[in-house]
């Protein structure tokens, strides 16, 4: 089943296209991501799924009911916050209760759930305290039981690891991806770290200028970049100009090629071209190799344990054809 | 984890209140055009329509024959305004406010300063309380205090007596101007109780901006071998004046426009505030009291035109 | 400013803030001493004597209560209208960006930034214009548009740190705009209300300049303080009239102060 359908949805601030014919079917169960730079949509779609914002135009979709004109409240959609808005006059456990208390459940039963919902992400006996009193990590666990106890049919996260440092950001990535299996509940997270997509999502859209570039699975976006903009924003690929995939023979597009299907020399059936070393630089496992080739910036990534030639020197690369990826014009 | 539900949208909860939440959603803008309304009706109709409708006062006349107002557009009433001895109330009044509000930047700048550089934890608080209370305590309480000290037999004379200097005080009150038969009934008496009622209004603003001035530039400004005259001169008083200014609104207007102080304490002469009160009340020239009463606008909105340009908004 | 040494203050200046101060405050102090001088007819100093008679001389002075009585009910009404006005237009002028909000807050600021007595005169020539006699709410009308602007600044200031996350958030848990307001708008934003709630009582308590023009023949204890001040006749009574008048304007402020002055961790979970 679909759990979150876009047809067509725009929403334009005055002269701004925000979200530009987006079409989106998200499936349920599914840890979905939208990937992209800030003000390219993704953020604003998030807003849309949520009920916060209203499309200008185009139809969306929860679980199959129309979802255009109904607010926020009466969604059953819930939303981790990127600043985790937690209210500041409310303890923890009231915090993680307030969905239910609104929604007229009853005190002891809303006080249980909340207590099993903070033992959920590990914060069990926490409840007493306000926000001011936890660390960033706390309070993201909290925003999430507090809309986790609602038991959502999607779950929203907008940029939730954002604020954390790198150590709790992997430690966290690990417990939501196990959390969402677990649940079965379907996560939508916006993001613009592309390890970070990469590494989570079950599908990834990747946003720009308020469109959606390409949506695949984290392989297919990584590998087989759609668009140029794709190649330079999720990965370290080579963006090849026209002139010189022409030269290669596979015509005038522009093409990806990441840096590890590169080596040195030539072989059967490779593809070769030759280049003059401009850099070399030494990574640890590998080493980075920049070359001209024509004019065009080539990068290869070659194991450590092959010499490096020497910069100015002209060396001869190769791949496997099809590991070259041609692009449309964009 | 108990609330489990298999729909994704909700139905609409019941009632007016269901209803009315979704339209406020849906339409923001009808939730805010009722949040307006009120307020806009009462400052908006009520208190601005009966502004205008003052000024407009301003262009008729008044028939000096029957007394009654003259529904006929004209200049003439603010002719008047411009004849001695009406000019001379509105000239009297602005040199009044000047003096004022230089005088309230000179008494005020230390004790901004001294909040603000100097003021920690406890003393902070005691500065703070110490210029709110006096500011918000009863306006004509304070009068009347300086009634208590001006008067003949008031502690100001007493206390003068003590010290031998009462020569002092009669030699300034038989200077011109200035002086008159005793402090209560002189320019000084209104000038020291105006500074009293109006300098608190300058010290909270001079504080703000003095506060946004880091301790090391004064200590860079001593490090290049500037003395303490010359910090001040070059970067202290620069640095604050956008809060001076903004101060100076205050006691400026609020001098401008008084018409109780100069009425208790002080000479006969008329100040503007006295001037619309008698027009519009014994004299009954609702149209010279409107004009009148443009003067402190005019001005003011001058004053408020120069400090925007000053950046003095941003210090209040 | 940030200097870390604790240097001390130039003896100059520590001697011109001081006296700025006690400038500030002995007249003050004064009213004092003068609510319990046995002198009646005069302003001598040193008191010839002390006494605590005039305590219940004034007790016993039913014009005071009524104008005393007259002040409270003028300054409950108009600070409950302005609370209403302030915060909506608080409210409106935070929550969205909309043409002429500039406006509305310059609108909202003028009559207290325009002479009291172009207010008061504006008000009155319009009263005689509708032909609506002088009453008790010709009064609170004068005092309520003064007072909107001490609620509506307090408020906009705490509105402003109220994040609009908290607002989505909570409508996003499944709160309606009516339970949003009751649950989490009005806790965050209550006690800056009650401190402007008890700025506008005192601000309201203590005007003269309006209200001799919107009075009529009703005394409330400013207009009774001003006709004692202009024509002195019971000067023991006005002495300790001043005192509890100053004592019960301290009070609001005090309370105020402490109601507002760690507001800035009430709303810290947002940004």
């Amino acid at each position: 089943m679909t759990a979150v359908l876009f047809q067509q949805v725009s929403r334009h601030f005055g002269a701004v296209r925000a979200v530009d014919s987006v079409d989106l079917a998200i499936a349920e169960g599914e840890f979905f991501a939208m990937l992209g730079p800030s003000g390219s949509g993704k953020t604003t779609c998030l807003r849309l799924m949520a009920g916060f914002e209203q499309p200008t135009a185009g139809h969306i979709e929860i679980f199959g009911e129309t979802a255009e004109g109904v607010p926020p409240y009466r969604r059953n959609v819930n939303t981790v916050f990127q600043d985790y808005a937690l209210f500041p006059h409310l303890s923890i456990l009231e915090n993680v209760a307030y969905g239910l208390m609104v929604k007229g459940v009853a005190k002891a039963e809303r006080l249980k759930a909340a207590e099993e919902a903070l033992a959920m992400v590990k914060l069990p006996g926490y409840g007493t305290r306000r926000p001011g009193q936890l660390s960033g990590g706390q309070r993201q666990r909290v925003a999430l039981a507090r809309a986790l106890v609602n038991r959502p049919r999607v779950l929203l996260l907008d940029e939730p690891l954002g604020a954390l440092d790198l150590k709790l950001r992997e430690q966290m990535q690990e417990e939501l991806k196990a959390l969402q299996k677990s649940l079965g509940i379907t996560f939508v997270f916006v993001t613009h770290d592309q390890g970070e997509a990469l590494s989570m999502a079950d599908r990834i859209a990747v946003f720009n200028d308020g469109r959606i570039q390409q949506l695949g699975t984290p392989e297919e976006v990584y590998k087989r970049p759609a668009t140029r903009f794709v190649a330079d924003f999720v990965g370290s690929s080579n963006v090849l100009p026209p002139e010189f995939v022409e030269t290669l023979g596979f015509g005038r597009h522009h093409a990806s090629l990441r840096p590890e299907a590169i080596a040195l020399g030539g072989g059967d059936g490779r593809t070769q071209f030759t280049g003059r070393v401009t850099a070399a630089n030494f990574l640890g496992a590998a080493n980075r190799l920049t070359v001209d080739a024509n004019g065009a910036r080539v990068a290869a990534m070659l194991p450590a344990s092959i010499a490096v030639p020497a910069q100015g020197e002209t060396v001869t690369l190769s791949f496997q054809p099809e590991d070259l990826h041609t692009m449309d014009g964009a | 984890m108990s609330i489990a539900t298999d729909t994704s949208i909700l139905a609409r909860r019941g009632g007016l209140s269901g209803r009315l939440s979704d339209l406020f959603w849906r339409k923001p803008g009808i939730l805010l055009l009722l949040m307006l309304t009120p307020p806009l009706l009462w400052l908006g109709i009520i208190y601005l329509g009966s502004l205008i409708a003052l000024l407009l006062q301003s262009f008729f006349s008044i028939d000096d024959f029957s007394g009654l107002i003259n529904f006929e557009f004209t200049l003439s009433t603010y002719r008047q305004l411009l004849i001695p001895s009406n000019f001379d109330i509105i000239l009297r009044t602005v040199v009044m406010a000047v003096m004022v509000t230089l005088a309230s930047a000179v008494i005020a700048f230390p004790i901004a300063y001294y909040a603000a550089r100097y003021a920690r934890g406890k003393w902070k608080v005691i500065f703070y309380l110490g210029v709110m209370l006096p500011l918000w305590s009863s306006y004509l309480v304070k009068i009347y205090a300086w009634k208590l000290i001006l008067a003949k037999e008031g502690i100001l004379t007493w206390f003068l007596a003590k010290l031998h200097l009462l020569w002092l005080l009669d030699a300034w009150l038989a200077l011109p101007v200035v002086g008159g038969s005793s402090l209560s009934i002189s320019y000084t008496g209104t000038f020291i109780v105006f500074i009293y009622v109006w300098m608190p209004f300058m010290i909270l603003p001079i504080q703000a901006a003095l506060e946004r001035v880091p301790g090391n530039l004064i200590e860079a400004s001593a490090d290049l071998g500037g003395n303490p005259a010359q910090t001040f001169r070059f970067v202290l008083f620069p640095l604050a004046l956008p809060g001076i200014i903004a101060g100076s609104i205050f006691t400026f207007s609020l001098t401008l426009g008084d018409y109780i102080i100069p009425q208790i304490i002080g000479s006969s002469r008329l100040f503007i505030g006295q001037a619309v009160y008698a027009q519009q009340g014994t004299a009954g020239n609702i149209p010279l009291a409107a004009a009148f009463s443009v003067v402190p606008i005019v001005i003011m909105g001058l004053y408020l035109w120069m400090a925007k340009r000053q950046g003095a908004f941003d210090a209040l | 400013m940030r200097s870390d040494r604790n240097t001390a203050a130039p003896l100059g200046l520590k001697i011109a803030a001081g006296a700025g101060l006690a400038f500030l405050h002995l007249p003050i102090l004064l009213i004092f001493l003068y609510a319990f001088t046995t002198e009646e007819k005069s302003y001598q100093f040193p008191p010839p004597g002390l006494t605590l008679k005039w305590f219940a001389v004034t007790w016993n002075r039913p014009d005071v209560w009524e104008a005393l009585g007259l002040s409270v009910r003028v300054a409950t009404i108009s600070t409950a209208i302005a609370l209403v006005l302030g915060t909506l237009c608080a409210a409106a002028v935070s929550r969205t960006k909309f043409f002429g909000r500039e406006t509305i807050s310059l609108l909202v600021i003028l009559p207290i930034a325009l002479p009291g007595i172009i207010t008061g005169i504006a008000l009155r020539s319009a009263f005689s214009f509708a032909e609506i006699p002088f009453s008790f709410w010709t009064i609170v009308l004068g005092h309520a548009t003064f007072c909107v602007v001490v609620i509506y600044n307090n408020a906009v200031a705490r509105f402003r740190r109220v994040s609009g996350s908290l607002i989505e958030a909570s409508m996003d848990l499944g709160a309606d705009s009516f339970q949003t307001f009751r649950y989490i708008i009005l806790p965050n934003i209550g006690t800056a209300l009650l401190a402007g709630g008890m700025l506008a009582f005192a601000l309201s308590f203590d005007e003269v300049i309006v209200t001799t023009f919107t009075a009529g023949q009703q005394s409330t204890l400013p207009i009774w303080m001003l006709e004692e001040l202009v024509r002195p006749r019971q000067r023991p009574v006005t002495n300790v009239v001043a005192m509890v008048v100053v004592i019960v304007t301290f009070l609001p402020i005090l309370g105020a102060y402490y109601l507002t002055r760690d507001g800035d961790q009430v709303a810290g979970g947002g940004k």
